[in-house]
């Protein structure tokens, strides 16, 4: 018993060398934490409204805005600082909520397998085929008004198959090992073999499917606002690069507009597969490069 | 075979049913009545006394009310949209009043396929080829495989934002929007498909890069793993070349990645969407992003209908074309 717990605190002590080693890892937790400081720290130097007039009307960034203003004379840098929060928000309830739907679809349908897996997976499948933003557009635009959870619990609502996909996968694999059979003749239930044998053996796995997730619903948001279709009465990242298109920054130059909320989103959602591509390397050591 | 493909076309016959069901079902579940939703916002655009407007709302109210038949029974109007919809009838646009919206979607269907065929394949192939090479060659992948994360990262239509920009704005190389110059009426002639051609190289570029990076990550990691099996192991025991490997290796490898073109679809789609919003491209996104400004709701819906019929029949197609790649599919149909 003893040998065994060190043996597994070696092993996670492998895994956490390896991250520490690993400049994947590095950088992309390094870019996530500057996000997470920007957006904590950030507001203490907003000094306008997202929407208050701020100054001079389209200027380039200064000292006093530092992201400069658009043609409305709108402070960029307090329209950024506010629209990461909802930024995050989005990530964590649509990655929360794809991720937990998933699992409890892909455990079921694997574990159980037979009918019921026929029945759910044919579900996953169509929901599969048929494009999110599709649904989500049209969900959206018979919305009135859209609030920022909203939004995020119908992206979550609509994510989940691809998780349930690869968590169905991964419990078929894991559902024949020994120690799932001894739970099974010691007379375990569905759920308690399902909480206590098979999800703890993915944990990095679901962790993994949680952050491809958060990037997703990112992603997605940021798509929705921009067709115009994003949360109402808040100021987004995909709604700041809608205002641009739609309001000529393209012609008039204003590149101050149009290119910090593409960066944050990209680098952003970076990041987190950055980590996401540590923790596979971590986890199947066949695909480490070096 | 036709076991394989019944199969198949029954599987997608149920999805298009579902979606076309919640395309009629979703508006309809929404709190507040579209109706009414349209003639509050027609209000609010009018102006007039307040006695004028409200007989002037009830009488739009039940013109409404009769023009998208919502006083009749669920059941009928259910049947009536299946017939509808099986005749070709998408009803008619409000915002380019009177058109049918079959005709709007129809004209937007050609920009469409010029646009996304070229852009899918091509970033299909270069992708799988360059993930094949980055695999296992480890200076290139340490450089390539961040790059094809954050490529992967960038929203569609940033990226095409980001070449409006450069190309249009700063180095006034190309032009910024449209599929064509104004000056221009579409025919077969040099100038019209050069100037078609400046218009699409912008639009395409974006959508290629952005997948490109999805199918080099996805190669790079199957061709991994195939070269750690045992028929690599195998054919390298017995002295084959890293070349003749590779090659068998890729062939495996390419069969998961069509699987995953099919399913990946839905986001390309929602790229090119986005995407033809930033160049005022005439496809079926722009249509859709102009009936969502106007609150064109049969449009809307349309369109939603015309992109899930596409990506399903281009789910079919990969189906078909996988049957010819893997032999197993044939033969688990022939025996079983």
């Amino acid at each position: 018993m003893n040998i065994m717990k060190l043996s597994d605190r070696l092993k996670k002590w492998d895994v956490l060398y390896f991250f520490l080693t690993n400049s994947k890892f590095k950088i992309g937790i390094s870019i996530l934490l500057f996000f997470i400081l920007l957006s904590i720290v950030g507001p203490f130097f907003i000094h306008y409204a997202p929407y208050e007039y701020a100054g001079i009307q389209g200027s380039p960034p200064s000292l006093e805005h530092p992201l400069g203003t658009n043609p409305f004379g709108y402070d960029l840098y307090s329209q950024l600082i506010v629209a990461l929060d909802g930024t995050w928000l989005v990530g964590l309830i649509g990655g929360g909520v794809a991720t937990i739907i998933g699992l409890l679809i892909g455990f079921f349908s694997g574990y159980k397998g037979g009918f019921l897996d026929e029945v759910l997976m044919m579900f996953t499948n169509i929901l599969l085929v048929i494009p999110t933003i599709a649904l989500l557009v049209i969900i959206a635009s018979f919305l009135n008004s859209r609030s920022v959870v909203l939004e995020s619990l119908i992206i979550g609502l609509t994510g989940w198959p691809w998780v349930a996909r690869a968590v169905r996968a991964q419990t078929l694999s894991l559902k024949s090992r020994e120690f799932v059979s001894l739970s099974k003749i010691s007379g375990a239930g569905t759920l308690k073999i399902i909480a206590e044998d098979i999800a703890p053996n993915m944990l990095s796995y679901v962790f993994m499917v949680f952050i491809l997730q958060f990037g997703g619903s990112i992603l997605a948001i940021v798509g929705l606002s921009f067709i115009g279709l994003g949360p109402t009465n808040s100021v987004s990242l995909g709604g700041m690069l809608q205002d641009s298109v739609l309001w000529n920054a393209l012609i008039l130059g204003y590149w101050w507009w149009m290119i910090p909320p593409g960066i944050v989103i990209t680098f952003m959602v970076a990041s987190l597969y950055f980590i996401n591509m540590a923790m596979d390397e971590a986890f199947n050591p066949r695909l480490r490069s070096t | 075979m036709r076991k394989y493909l019944t199969r198949k076309i029954i599987i997608y016959l149920i999805t298009f049913f579902i979606a076309a069901s919640l395309d009629w079902a979703i508006p309809r579940l929404m709190p507040g009545n579209p109706v009414s939703l349209i003639v509050s916002r027609f209000a609010q655009a009018s102006s007039g006394s307040a006695a004028q407007a409200s007989v002037l709302t009830k009488q739009m109210f039940d013109y409404f009310m009769q023009a998208f038949q919502l006083n009749i029974p669920w059941w009928e109007q259910y049947a009536l949209f299946w017939r509808n919809l099986l005749t070709g009838n998408l009803g008619i646009s409000m915002y380019l009043y009177p058109e049918p919206v079959i005709n709007i979607i129809l004209s937007a269907v050609p920009y469409d396929i010029l646009f996304l065929l070229p852009s899918i394949l091509l970033s299909f192939w270069v992708g799988n080829r360059i993930g094949a090479w980055a695999a296992r060659s480890k200076k290139a992948d340490n450089i390539l495989l961040p790059t094809f994360y954050i490529l992967t990262s960038v929203p569609y239509f940033w990226l095409g934002i980001l070449l409006v920009w450069i190309f249009g704005t700063l180095l006034r190389l190309l032009p910024m929007s449209g599929a064509f110059s104004y000056s221009m009426t579409p025919s077969f002639t040099f100038a019209f498909i050069f100037d078609y051609l400046k218009h699409w190289i912008l639009p395409f570029l974006s959508l290629f890069i952005v997948s490109l990076g999805g199918w080099a990550i996805g190669m790079r990691n199957m061709i991994i793993y195939e070269l750690e099996s045992n028929y690599s192991r195998y054919m390298g025991s017995l002295g084959a070349s890293q070349r003749l490997i590779r090659k068998y290796s890729y062939r495996n490898a390419i069969l998961p990645q069509i699987t995953g073109l099919a399913l990946q679809l839905g986001t390309i789609v929602a790229g090119a969407i986005t995407t033809e919003i930033v160049f005022s491209y005439p496809g079926i996104g722009y249509i859709l992003f102009e009936g969502i400004m106007n609150k064109d709701y049969p449009l809307i819906q349309g369109c939603f209908l015309f992109i899930i019929a596409g990506v399903l029949l281009a789910n079919f197609i990969i189906d078909i074309l996988y049957m010819f790649i893997d032999p197993r599919v044939k033969i688990a149909y022939t025996e079983g």
